[in-house]
């Protein structure tokens, strides 16, 4: 009913259908109506449902700094309204990429796929100095995508923290030389280790009592390095569900650090490589235990839709990814969990902290806490706002410290007002991020930080041979 | 462009971080809930006092820059586009709720108070304010009294002027007016109160709001009834009234809505009904027992197919929120979802449902209803694609004949919504030419140099009838 006003939005007008036929003269408007999918933007009518949901909103109260409005900003660019400058840029890396919007969204925008596509285009223009564009290079192809190099990583880093260089290095005050958030990270980072799952237990792992299903363990790349104990424990726990697990050794990084930061070829690669890895594992389901890397692998299907060679597979690939909790609550032959098996054996109480990823793209947000209900002699505690992002947000909290800090902050209130000795959660990058939220905030000397599979392992009822007393990470 | 020296004077009043002029703050305060309709101000503003807005207009005023002063901007008649440029600005930064009175009571709120954060804080003292907007988890206090915004709970208690009884408000030329107070009984004057509440934005700005509580219903019944027949839906709601019977909540959904809503919130809502009736009861046990059997016994005369009562009160609130999603989720049929609320006597809802199906087959467009019948409010939603220009004149010329339909069952133009940029070229078909300029001359009394909200209700020339009249 737009008429009566056509003449004032003559700027905004559309094509029938498709994209609009403009030629940019900026090269990144260009490149944002080559990637973005043009439907996706006209389908967000504008009705603001998504505002509560995002956490920048929320902290800031400002339009740009929301769903709502960044998807304006994209389509403003796209349109020809909107040069897309410097504010621009830093406006669309400030979204967490939380995707908590999503769930809110009526009118079912993939508000998810749209910031990825346009941090994509940024990153292809993104004029970065060398230091940064060194460390993204070693980072990204030097790093996530190398196994060896993770594990050279992992045994540096175990041998800094075990061999007394790390209190050297915190007695001669090195660390005050870096900046507050790295600081804050490398006193709370757990004790990592070179010796991954498979180093430790080998590539199968056979199922207790009759088996249900054989299924494949997505190991993670920083899972593997700093929380390899949570993938051996979920290789048990699964095993004690009756699941026979495998590890396809070939597997390498999920690509979800790489796909959220712009890097969406160096993804598709890393995709392509997982596919070919499990492939041949014959297996009914592949098992994740990190939100965040379960989000992007259900996702292949969409980031490969154009491979030809690959799309087929990736479907079968996106449609076998299952988070652990959901897999063990819907098919699994659940052991007893009894706090009393704990080392600690009091009643606790216990709260969890959602995934987002988990929660908003993988859609499990209940089985965890079911999980967690089970527990006999400790007592589960919503969180108020539990299903907000902590602002860990894959390497957030590295770039946006300010909003990452503020987040955290108002997380550490909610948390301590349930005083539960435990905070549960389902990803590493929000392991971490609780850590140092614990560490900072003060609520340390009461609360620990745990997978929820950790936490679950270590209170199966004893009598369990398998149950030995492994500890987690925590 | 703001000139140079107002911008310093308005950067003065509020501080640097609060008046924002770059692209991305004016492309982001473009537009509201209004499909296709933006236009970039040239400054956004956030005040964090009435005083602070005192001296925003008094600067506005002397360099005869419009603004806009909106909350969320979620309205649906463009009410808050900046269609003449100038000024937005935003209240959320006055949020606070000034206080609760107990003992008479009344809430004292800023208008950029977010309205559910409002209800849930006033529901956990144990009382109760009515007015529940769908768009209630962003929409603020201010913006539901610009809009005299409805509610799933209209028909029962009302909307939100029924519950504003004091304003604290800035006028075009800054002065301050305080209206009403904590009264339920004042005639001094002119109702200034209950004439700024679905002003729109056009007569004053809103700093602070006295709301009036009252006590919560002891026990509350939700209940679905299913139908195979979209008419017997219809009119099981007239009869229901007919019975003088009030529910509080009675709400219609057709089988496009009923899809698309069960799609978002995975319900199991019945895909193969043609119509769903959301009733609601609440006040004493006895009665809401009583009242809901009697609406049972209605529907199933109108040959519902299938009535289940909610079992628990989460399930219930699943249904009520379910049901808020409506509008938005009918954009998962086509991108742009133009939706009006056109509203008639309640005995008339049949004929308003028949009429609205036969115009959306004239003019070959697809149009999902849904919405508040108990109060006769419906909410017709043409699904289309803004870029498809000849099929949006159809929806166009189908809305107009709407319009049409229900001035002639004796309805309005728009029950919840407000007119704003949308409805203008129709307000006078329900109005008169009189009334027009009655409204006009009240404009021009409290905004003599047409500041606020400028664009809004009254339209250039009023759009030619499209239908003789018949009655």
């Amino acid at each position: 009913m737009a008429k009566a006003i056509s003449s004032s939005i003559d700027k905004f007008e559309q094509p029938a259908c498709g994209k609009p036929n403009i030629n940019h003269a900026n090269p990144l408007s260009r490149t944002m109506l080559a990637k973005l999918d043009y439907d996706q933007l006209t389908n967000c009518m504008r009705c603001g449902f998504c505002l509560p949901a995002c956490p920048t909103f929320r902290e800031t109260g400002l339009e740009p700094e929301s769903p709502r409005g960044r998807i304006a900003l994209m389509k403003a660019v796209v349109d020809g309204v909107m040069e897309p400058d410097q504010a621009f840029a830093d406006q669309m890396n400030h979204c967490l990429g939380c995707r908590a919007c999503e769930p809110a969204c009526p009118a079912d925008v993939k508000y998810g796929q749209l910031i990825e596509q346009t941090r994509d285009a940024l990153e292809e223009h993104a004029e970065h100095g060398l230091a940064v564009k060194g460390l993204r290079n070693v980072l990204f192809k030097g790093v996530f995508p190398k196994r060896g190099r993770l594990k050279w990583i992992g045994r540096s880093l175990a041998f800094y923290q075990k061999s007394g260089l790390r209190a050297i290095t915190r007695g001669t005050g090195i660390m005050k030389l870096f900046p507050g958030q790295i600081r804050e990270m490398e006193r709370i980072l757990p004790q990592a280790s070179g010796q991954g799952v498979v180093e430790r237990i080998g590539t199968t792992y056979p199922a207790k009592g009759e088996k249900i299903a054989r299924v494949a363990l997505f190991r993670g790349c920083i899972m593997d390095v700093l929380f390899a104990d949570t993938n051996v424990n979920t290789v048990k726990l699964l095993s004690e569900a009756g699941f026979e697990v495998v590890i396809p050794d070939a597997q390498v990084c999920c690509g979800a650090l790489h796909a959220h930061s712009g890097e969406m070829d160096q993804a598709r690669e890393l995709a392509r490589v997982n596919l070919q890895a499990f492939k041949d594992a014959g297996v009914e389901y592949i098992v994740s235990n990190a939100g965040g890397c379960g989000a992007l692998l259900v996702e292949y299907d969409h980031l490969l839709q154009d491979d030809q060679q690959y799309s087929e597979l990736a479907r079968w690939f996106a449609a076998s990814v299952v988070d652990v909790s959901k897999l063990l609550v819907e098919r699994g032959r659940l052991p007893a969990f009894d706090e009393d098996n704990a080392p600690d054996a009091a009643p606790v109480t216990i709260t969890y902290q959602d995934s987002c990823h988990l929660r908003n793209v993988m859609k499990s947000a209940d089985a965890p806490r079911q999980l967690m209900r089970r527990v006999s002699n400790a007592r589960f505690v919503e969180m108020k706002e539990a299903d907000r992002c902590c602002g860990s947000a894959g390497i957030y909290n590295v770039t946006q410290p300010e909003m990452a800090g503020q987040i955290l902050e108002h997380k550490m209130e909610h948390a301590a007002r349930t005083e539960a000795s435990y905070l549960l959660t389902s990803n590493p990058g929000c392991l971490l991020q609780m850590k140092l939220g614990v560490e900072k905030h003060g609520a340390g000397s009461r609360m620990e930080v745990l997978h929820v599979v950790d936490f679950l392992y270590e209170r199966i009822a004893r009598g369990n041979d398998e149950a030995d007393g492994s500890k987690g990470s925590g | 462009m703001v000139d140079e020296a107002l911008t310093r004077r308005l950067r003065t009043i509020v501080g640097d971080r609060y008046y924002r002029d770059d692209r991305e703050s004016l492309v982001a305060h473009s537009y509201d809930g209004t499909p296709m309709l933006q236009h970039l101000p040239d400054g956004v503003i956030y005040p964090e006092t009435a005083a602070q807005v005192s001296e925003i207009m008094k600067a506005l005023s002397e360099y005869r820059v419009p603004v806009v002063s909106r909350g969320s901007g979620s309205n649906l008649c463009g009410g808050t586009v900046p269609v003449h440029g100038g000024i937005v600005m935003v209240m959320h930064r006055m949020n606070k709720l000034v206080e609760v009175d107990m003992e008479n009571l009344t809430a004292t709120v800023q208008p950029g108070m977010i309205t559910a954060e409002f209800i849930e804080h006033i529901e956990s003292l144990g009382l109760f304010y009515p007015p529940d907007p769908s768009s209630m988890k962003i929409s603020t206090i201010g913006g539901n009294i610009a809009e005299c915004s409805g509610g799933l709970r209209g028909l029962k208690y009302g909307t939100t002027k029924d519950y504003v009884i004091g304003l604290e408000a800035v006028l075009a030329n800054g002065e301050i007016i305080r209206t009403g107070g904590k009264l339920m009984k004042d005639v001094a004057g002119y109702d200034l109160t209950k004439l700024l509440v679905g002003s729109e934005g056009t007569l004053a700005i809103i700093t602070e709001a006295t709301l009036k509580l009252i006590p919560p219903p002891a026990v509350k019944k939700t209940m679905l009834a299913m139908y195979k027949d979209l008419y017997g839906a219809a009119r099981t709601v007239s009869r229901i009234i007919e019975a003088k019977i009030i529910p509080a909540t009675l709400e219609f959904m057709d089988n496009p809505t009923i899809r698309v809503v069960d799609d978002f919130a995975n319900l199991g809502l019945p895909r193969n009904m043609e119509a769903i009736l959301l009733i609601e009861q609440d006040g004493d046990p006895e009665t809401v027992e009583r009242d809901m059997a009697r609406i049972q016994e209605i529907c199933e005369q109108e040959s519902a197919d299938r009535i289940e009562v909610a079992e628990t009160r989460e399930h219930a609130d699943k249904l009520l929120t379910a049901r808020r999603s409506a509008f938005t989720a009918l954009a998962r049929i086509r991108p742009t979802t133009i939706l009006e609320d056109a509203t008639v006597p309640r005995s008339r809802i049949a004929d308003m449902v028949l009429r609205i199906n036969e115009i959306a087959r004239k003019y070959d467009v697809s149009i999902a209803t849904f919405g508040h019948a108990g109060d006769g409010n419906l909410h017709p939603t043409a699904t289309t694609d803004a870029r498809d220009a000849e099929e949006v004149h159809r929806v166009e010329l189908a809305f107009e004949e709407i319009f049409e339909a229900a001035i002639e069952l004796g309805g309005t133009i728009t029950g919840e919504h407000g007119v704003g940029l949308v409805k203008a070229p129709y307000l006078e078909w329900k109005v008169g030419h009189a009334g027009i300029d009655v409204m006009k001359g009240i404009k021009g009394a409290f905004d003599p140099l047409n500041l606020l909200n400028p664009g809004k209700m009254f339209a250039k020339e009023t759009r030619k009838r499209v239908v003789i009249e018949r009655g």
